[in-house]
């Protein structure tokens, strides 16, 4: 996504939210030392990537990347993205209203520049 | 006592030994007879597709049929059903052989392919709603794919203004009459007819 120049605000905030499953840079907590804990973390942390990786992003074909936006602002607009499992421990990762919009709007326009 | 014990001892490890090399036995004769089977099995299972192709290439009638099917079960408010379908149909569009058209076209159809294996796949494990709003961008994937494959079938692209808090949503059918898949027995009929395709 960062061919797409997106803003410093949104950026850091998918960082905080969304990067620890959906991209490359996952910021291991202490627990994934420990065993069933790590297990469990890495099986969910593979299937995030597949789902969506933003490492991936410049790969993705326009339909695909289309495809990939939906499925985003759906997810964060009916409160199922960051996972409630994720977020019980990441405070931080917990999405305000406002970032809420604030994202959604613009992986919108994003969406609706690629159609 | 001692010598019993052992005695005791040394036939349990024989009897370990044996029981392990036949295991092993019967782990290096198994491969063959269930790979054979499965095969068999498949080939019975693919005999429909497999009538209406030369070959074994997935064709744009394969995978509109397979869609089609999963329409239905969307019509049918069967969540069960359409997971089943949209596993076949990720399978269906899985071995599409694009190798008849132009590069162009080749590309565009591997980005159609890929991106509605994904649906069809999230469509296999997801609940109603989730259903639907993956069959959405499907519908225009497929839409799109018979834009480059064309096909013989006479289709109908029907639109339902209200699908999506009024987002609205398309998807294809063999029938003129409205089936909507996105509200099923909800509302079965809303919608209209906005293009025939042959």
């Amino acid at each position: 996504m960062v061919e797409n120049q997106v803003p410093a605000t949104i950026k850091n905030r998918l960082q905080v939210s969304c990067y620890d499953c959906h991209s490359n840079n996952t910021d291991y907590p202490w627990y994934s030392k420990i065993q069933p804990a790590a297990w469990f973390l890495e099986d969910h942390i593979q299937e995030g990537k597949d789902e969506l990786n933003f490492n991936e992003w410049a790969t993705y074909s326009d339909r695909r990347k289309n495809s990939k936006l939906r499925s985003i602002i759906s997810q964060i607009e009916e409160d199922k993205m960051p996972l409630d499992s994720y977020t019980l421990i990441h405070k931080d990762a917990i999405l305000s209203d406002e970032y809420k919009r604030m994202i959604i709007d613009y992986m919108t326009a994003l969406k609706d520049s690629l159609e | 006592m001692k010598k019993v014990k052992r005695t005791l001892g040394m036939m349990a490890l024989a009897a370990t030994t044996v029981l392990t090399v036949s295991c092993k036995d019967v782990n290096k004769n198994e491969p063959a007879a269930p790979m054979s089977n499965e095969m068999h099995q498949e080939s019975i299972d693919d005999k429909d597709d497999m009538a209406m192709n030369d070959n074994q290439d997935a064709k744009a009638e394969a995978i509109l049929n397979d869609y089609f099917n999963l329409k239905d079960a969307l019509v049918g408010d069967d969540n069960d059903k359409a997971k089943q379908l949209g596993a076949t149909l990720a399978s269906t569009l899985g071995s599409f052989d694009a190798s008849s058209y132009s590069d162009s076209e080749q590309q565009e159809l591997k980005d159609i392919m890929e991106d509605a294996i994904e649906h069809a796949e999230h469509i296999s494990e997801s609940d109603m709603a989730h259903q639907r709003e993956h069959f959405k961008i499907l519908s225009k994937d497929v839409t799109d794919m018979v834009a480059i494959t064309g096909t013989e079938m006479k289709i109908y692209e029907q639109f339902c203004p209200m699908y999506n808090n009024n987002e609205g949503g398309a998807w294809l059918s063999m029938n003129e009459e409205i089936r909507n898949p996105y509200f099923g027995d909800k509302m079965l009929k809303c919608g209209k007819v906005q293009r025939e395709i042959n």
